[in-house]
């Protein structure tokens, strides 16, 4: 009986505002599409570092006849020097395995990943000779390059994140951008429910004033209030995760599809989990805490 | 049934007090006349017994209850012990008269059953038989009226506060709105009732209490309005 009320007066509630509740539907869905946004460039960061930390080897280069004098003043390696390098990699904690690649082997791979017009002018003998290490733990890769470089024989120990360093950090801003947006559209919509709340108020005063001289319990009489500010934000929840999934599935999915792009994607299974029920939530718990901050300010009780 | 101690009322800083050391007492079952020129502070007596109002100093009982010490939250169970009626009847226009009275038992949570049964039951009483599906509108200002006692009834409040509420009706309407409080103060319900008709009060000689600028300046039983006009 009660919850029947209940529903009764949020959907005279919500058809009597409802232009005030498309709006707060709409600001809501705009900001928590963001919000998702954000999530979802994280959850892309976050992948990319699993797939490097997976790929990770570090690379000790070692010197040959073209190194310079600056990196290699000993000039090129000797047996000893290499024999001594690849007993201290075998036996450090940190390295789970150990490859060595020649300066033959490390030609045929340059033929493999470069096309005739570059390979034409290279020879073997102008490639470095190098040993490729697997770590134990992946994060831990700054220590083995620290430890190696700077060894006699050795010309350089490379660090590849200075590569992916950049694209790490121009995908943290997009995230700081999206959520920067999400951010300010959920004060719209805190902002807009309030407004809502207060209008509703004033249209359903009598209805209040009369609940309170009855005796009704605070729950039941701000128990409305509050749904209509919750259904609201859970429709445009619910929209905003839609935008994403169509977003994730035509959007990214064409990237995917083309044939030089083998790096791992977010997909739609990642919208539906973690992302909607988190934007879901975050809706819900905003909604409830913009009406009940309103309700106290227009709904004395 | 209420017990005024010293009480007074100001609103806001500054202003003089609307109700100044009110000391009374009313029993289980009395009806009480609260008379006095408009702004004598009537409205402002009800309003602290509802607890809409906090008094200011002096304690207020009701119900055996310390209403100024009692917790917010249990302050509709105080309300529900209490039918309130107004000049204005304050129904809901979009309600028929069926409804309008089952809502203060719906607002309680009360079971389908029982609605149907104590609503009409009700209706009957205050002499609104046959009514139940009118809207407001098509009633005359003392149905209305009728209809805001039943939804202040419904429930069996032992206490029944009346705030003018024969103030938009005329004479003869009015006798039949009284007649209607006289036979439910019958069944027990204690009975305060605020107004400036004098011809009802001296009529119906029961218990007047006479406020002037916020002070009791008369308590009789079975007064008249006044002795000073
Ligand atoms: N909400 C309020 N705010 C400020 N002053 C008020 C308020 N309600 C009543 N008053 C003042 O308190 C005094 C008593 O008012 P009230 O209790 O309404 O008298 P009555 O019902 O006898 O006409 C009046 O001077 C009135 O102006
Ligand atoms: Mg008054």
């Amino acid at each position: 009986m009660r919850l029947g009320f209940v529903v009764r007066e949020m959907g005279a509630g919500l058809r009597r505002n409802f232009t005030m509740t498309v709006a707060v539907v709409l600001v809501t869905m705009v900001s928590l599409f963001f919000f998702g946004l954000g999530l979802l460039v994280q959850q892309q960061v976050s992948i990319l570092k699993g797939d490097w930390y997976d790929r990770v080897q570090v690379s000790v280069f070692l010197c040959g006849p073209v190194s310079t004098e600056e990196d290699c003043p000993t000039g090129a390696v000797t047996s000893a020097q290499r024999d001594a390098l690849r007993a201290q990699l075998e036996s450090s904690p940190l390295v789970d395995r150990v490859f060595y690649e020649s300066q033959q082997d490390a030609y045929d791979n340059f033929l493999e990943q470069f096309d005739d017009a570059i390979t034409e002018n290279v020879t073997p003998d102008q490639l470095p000779e190098s040993f490729r290490v697997r770590l134990t733990d992946p994060s831990r890769y700054q220590e083995v390059r620290e430890q190696f470089s700077g060894q006699p024989g050795v010309e350089d120990v490379p660090d590849d994140r200075a590569v992916l360093g950049p694209l790490f950090a121009a995908m943290d801003g997009a995230t700081r951008v999206a959520l920067g947006l999400a951010a300010l559209m959920l004060v719209c919509s805190v902002l807009l429910v309030s407004t809502t709340i207060r209008l509703t108020a004033f249209s359903r005063r009598r209805e209040v004033s009369i609940m309170r001289l009855v005796g009704a319990s605070r729950a039941l009489i701000q128990l409305p209030f509050v749904l209509e500010g919750v259904i609201a934000s859970l429709v445009g929840a619910v929209l905003a995760s839609g935008a994403l999934y169509a977003l994730v599935e035509f959007g990214v999915g064409r990237l995917r599809e083309r044939p030089d792009f083998t790096t791992r994607l977010v997909e739609t299974s990642d919208v539906l989990f973690p992302t909607a029920p988190v934007m879901l939530g975050v809706g819900v718990v905003f909604a409830v805490v913009a009406s009940l901050l309103s309700l106290r300010r227009w709904l004395r009780v | 049934m209420i017990t005024f101690e010293h009480v007074s009322k100001v609103y806001g800083e500054g202003n003089r007090p609307a109700l100044a050391e009110v000391t009374l007492q009313v029993d289980r079952g009395d009806f009480v006349f609260l008379v006095g020129p408009s702004g004598s502070g009537k409205s402002t007596f009800l309003r602290l017994v509802l607890k809409e109002e906090k008094a200011s100093s002096g304690t207020v009982q009701v119900a055996g209850r310390d209403v100024g010490r009692l917790r917010s939250w249990k302050v509709p169970a105080l309300r529900r012990q209490i039918g309130v009626v107004f000049q204005d009847f304050r129904l809901l226009a979009d309600k028929s008269v069926f409804e309008n009275v089952a809502f203060a038992l719906q607002v309680l949570g009360k079971p389908r059953h029982v609605i149907a049964q104590s609503v009409p039951e009700t209706l009957a009483l205050v002499g609104l038989g046959g009514k139940e599906r009118r809207r407001p509108h098509e009633l005359s200002g003392g149905e209305q009226q009728r209809v805001a006692i039943a939804r202040a009834f419904v429930n069996r409040p032992a206490l029944l506060l009346a705030d003018e509420p024969t103030g938009n009706l005329d004479p003869e309407t009015s006798v039949g709105i009284m007649k209607l409080l006289d036979r439910i103060n019958r069944t027990g319900t204690t009975i305060v009732m605020a107004t400036h008709d004098d011809d009802i009060v001296d009529q119906m000689r029961k218990r007047v209490v006479e406020l002037r600028d916020g002070r009791v300046v008369r308590d009789e039983d079975r007064g008249v309005y006044g002795s000073s006009r």
